[in-house]
């Protein structure tokens, strides 16, 4: 295994990390997975989690793979429904109900999670990793002051009495950025205006100092200009701790301003993973082509008209056969042999850590890119 | 009318800074529109949620007229005040020269025919009881309309015109996708042939995917039909991408009114500048330029007691004494560019004798009378929305 490079894990080096996930990908899933594990902070396997429903077996999340060391910063991002969402209530053990089913492996420090005792997951949820959702108004409890609900994260996992905890929390509070802390800290969810009850949240998710924190679409219910402050309060509380982040969005303009890393999922399947400049540079997927076709650039000049991907995501219930792109994709007759109908396509690497799930030849794709799409961006 | 408005289209944004100004489709004079705060048994006024205060525009036949703001900056209420839903506390609306401000819902009615609304949630917009068919086909039977050819032939017409199977007529609105909702929305607002669509947020609850889709859509039939749109939306590219004009609206004002390309080029309000430097961009290359970011301070003031002077001078980092104490009016700085600033960015000083600037003291920024009400300012926009 190629060692010496996760030394350089902090360094910006963005080859030498292309490498690193470039030899381990190669090494296959399963045993490679293992001796990963310990180095990765974060290490994903071929991750499926399907529910038993009355109308038939949804694969909500179908075989993804991904790695995340410590301090770097993961995006997911993907439509409605396209499991990201699952994925991380999956790594956080959040799925308890008997039709979920749930296989592959996720090692978190070189620790194994799925199948781990539930008491086990419980005591790392919280302390070690933790989470940020998208509606603070539903995550928060409305019937305690915010100051109460931090105080019990921080009991349930530390020997403390009530008055550090206390001054714990109001630390917690100052920090995310909320005037008055000790006032505040009486307060209830419903007296914060939207941008504080994610900042209480995010206080309330980070006092144990966790080392991986998940956001599932932490600024999606937020406006701009909150936005950028919560953006910003992320990434200081990042470096700070050092911890990894896995933010999971369906905004590409978050994703660029915060991700070193990106994962692409349509239909509960990774379709490209890599760095955040080889996905914006060189997307190599026809859906990552459509997702930047649909949004309009304010970085840009004006364009007349967007290009957007046709038709609407598939239902998980009926994934498409073949390839599950293949009804929406512009370019499904391009491959020979109908092959996007009948086989479902690999994640491939095209360059250095940089992978992609399609038929197509990279030279295809690399023409169709630089002579059709790019140019209507 | 389609004769102007065609022309219109064609002449772009640019008729606007010329002195051929068109007569306007809609004018809105000084609109206000104040809820009440009413408390106890007897419903004793107590104050009240300032939602929208003192707008002025025009809408020009054939454009698109973006407004943008947060959540809470009246720009819902704006739009249902313009379409009548609501009755204005004060100002004047007028319609192709013709006050509504004031009409009774019934002398209203025939005026529901050129101006039409689309709104944001495609979920909560069709009733789930009736079938599309019967959902498109109700402004006829309200209006008493028989269009050429029948009823049902029309509404296939008008699914087909927004991309839906005609034979999906009897379906009910859960069988649809919430893009394929929002286009139902969008034929309903289409049925009687409006001059003016309003639409809240169109676009907001849609995948992205599905978002392009259907601001293509909208754009396909303002030139297909020569609509004239108000835009409401939050997202700041979507409004660059469709409108002409835009309104940047802040607690109930406006504080910018330009072409969509001098408004992103040479924003002077600061509250503007603020907004679209939050914007992210989807290019990582730029995350280095983080540095032109102006990160705001703060939550926006309750529109219950809204700061004195300037609203916006609680959290302006320009802000001087005389924000504190005068309202700057909107004025035009540069042709076609108004602002209501008295130290607009890319433009002379509008008080270039008042230059102490008034402490904006880091995270404590608005004085906070909004929290002792329940704070729940965010919500306070949809709320009269009856």
């Amino acid at each position: 295994m190629s060692d010496d490079t996760h030394k350089d894990a902090a360094t910006k080096d963005a080859s030498a990390a292309a490498k690193d996930t470039a030899a381990k990908d190669s090494a296959g899933k399963g045993a490679a997975g293992k001796a990963e594990g310990a180095r990765e902070f974060l290490s994903v396997r071929d991750l499926r989690i399907h529910f038993d429903t009355d109308d038939g077996l949804v694969k909500s999340v179908d075989g993804v793979s991904f790695d995340l060391k410590a301090g770097q910063t993961l995006g997911i991002v993907g439509e409605s429904g396209s499991g990201k969402s699952v994925t991380s209530l999956g790594i956080m053990g959040l799925h308890t109900s008997d039709r979920a089913r749930i296989s592959g492996e996720i090692w978190l420090d070189g620790e194994e999670l799925i199948g781990a005792d539930k008491q086990r997951v419980r005591e790392l949820r919280g302390q070690k990793m933790a989470m940020i959702f998208q509606d603070p108004l539903s995550a928060l409890h409305p019937y305690y002051t915010v100051g109460a609900q931090i105080v019990e994260a921080y009991r349930v996992h530390n020997k403390a009495d009530k008055k550090t905890a206390r001054k714990r929390a109001v630390e917690m509070l100052d920090r995310v950025g909320i005037p008055e802390p000790a006032r505040r800290f009486n307060d209830f969810p419903h007296q914060f205006s939207g941008g504080m009850r994610q900042r209480a949240m995010i206080a309330m998710a980070l006092v144990n100092n966790p080392q991986l924190l998940i956001a599932d679409e932490p600024t999606t219910a937020l406006d701009v200009t909150v936005q950028a402050q919560i953006l910003d309060l992320i990434r200081d509380l990042q470096k700070e701790f050092g911890s990894a982040v896995v933010m999971i969005t369906h905004d590409l303009g978050v994703v660029a301003e915060i991700a070193d890393r990106l994962l692409v999922m349509y239909a509960g399947r990774c379709i490209e993973r890599g760095t955040s400049e080889q996905v914006f540079e060189h997307p190599q997927h026809p859906y990552t082509w459509g997702l930047l076709g649909s949004m309009p650039r304010i970085d840009r000049e004006q364009t007349d008209r967007l290009v957007p991907v046709k038709g609407a995501p598939p239902s998980l219930i009926n994934v498409p056969s073949g390839c599950a792109f293949h009804p929406r994709c512009p370019y499904a007759d391009v491959p020979p042999d109908n092959v996007t109908r009948t086989e479902r396509p690999e994640l491939r690497e095209t360059t250095g850590g940089h992978f992609s799930a399609c038929h197509m030849t990279r030279e295809q794709r690399e023409k169709i890119w630089t002579e059709e799409i790019a140019p209507k961006l | 009318m389609s004769e102007p408005t065609k022309q219109a289209t064609n002449a772009g944004p640019a008729a606007g800074a010329a002195g051929t100004e068109p007569e306007p489709l809609l004018r809105v004079t000084d609109l206000a529109k104040h809820f009440p705060i009413t408390k106890g048994i007897l419903k004793r006024r107590v104050g009240a949620v300032q939602a929208v205060d003192g707008l002025s525009f025009d809408v020009r036949p054939g454009e698109t007229l973006g407004v943008v703001g947060e959540s809470g900056c009246g720009k819902s209420t704006m739009g249902r005040l313009v379409t009548r839903l609501l009755e204005p506390t004060g100002g004047k609306v007028e319609f192709e020269g013709r006050d509504i401000t004031h009409l009774s819902a019934g002398r209203m009615r025939p005026m529901r025919r050129d101006v039409q609304m689309i709104f944001q949630d495609p979920f909560g917009s069709l009733n789930p009881r009736h079938t599309v068919g019967g959902i498109v086909a109700t402004p006829f039977r309200l209006q008493g309309v028989t269009p050429d050819g029948g009823v049902k032939k029309e509404v296939q017409r008008l699914l087909e015109l927004v991309g839906l199977n005609p034979e999906h007529y009897n379906r009910y609105p859960h069988e649809f996708s919430g893009g394929q909702r929002q286009r139902i929305g969008i034929a309903r607002a289409l049925a009687l042939k409006p001059k003016l669509v309003v639409a809240d947020e169109p676009v907001s609850a849609l995948d992205v995917s599905i978002q392009a889709q259907v601001v293509n859509l909208l754009d396909d039939l303002q030139d297909e039909l020569g609509l004239t749109y108000v835009i409401i939306a939050h997202d700041l590219s979507v409004i660059r991408h469709v409108s002409d004009r835009i309104a940047v609206m802040y607690l109930g004002k406006i504080v910018e009114l330009a072409d969509r390309d001098a408004l992103y080029s040479s924003p002077m309000h600061p509250y503007t500048k603020a907004l679209l430097s939050a914007v992210p961009v989807p290019d990582p290359k730029r995350r280095g330029a983080k540095s032109e970011r102006i990160l705001l301070k703060g939550d926006v003031p309750s529109p219950i007691s809204p700061p004195s002077g300037c609203r916006f001078h609680t959290r302006c980092w320009k802000a001087t004494d005389v924000c504190a104490t005068k309202e700057p009016p909107l004025l035009e700085i540069a042709p076609g560019h108004r602002t209501a600033c008295h130290h607009p960015e890319n433009a002379p000083d509008q008080q270039p004798q008042d230059t102490e600037k008034v402490l904006v003291t880091p995270g404590k920024p608005a004085p906070v009378p909004a929290q002792k009400k329940g704070g729940d300012e965010g919500t306070q926009e949809q709320k009269p929305a009856k």
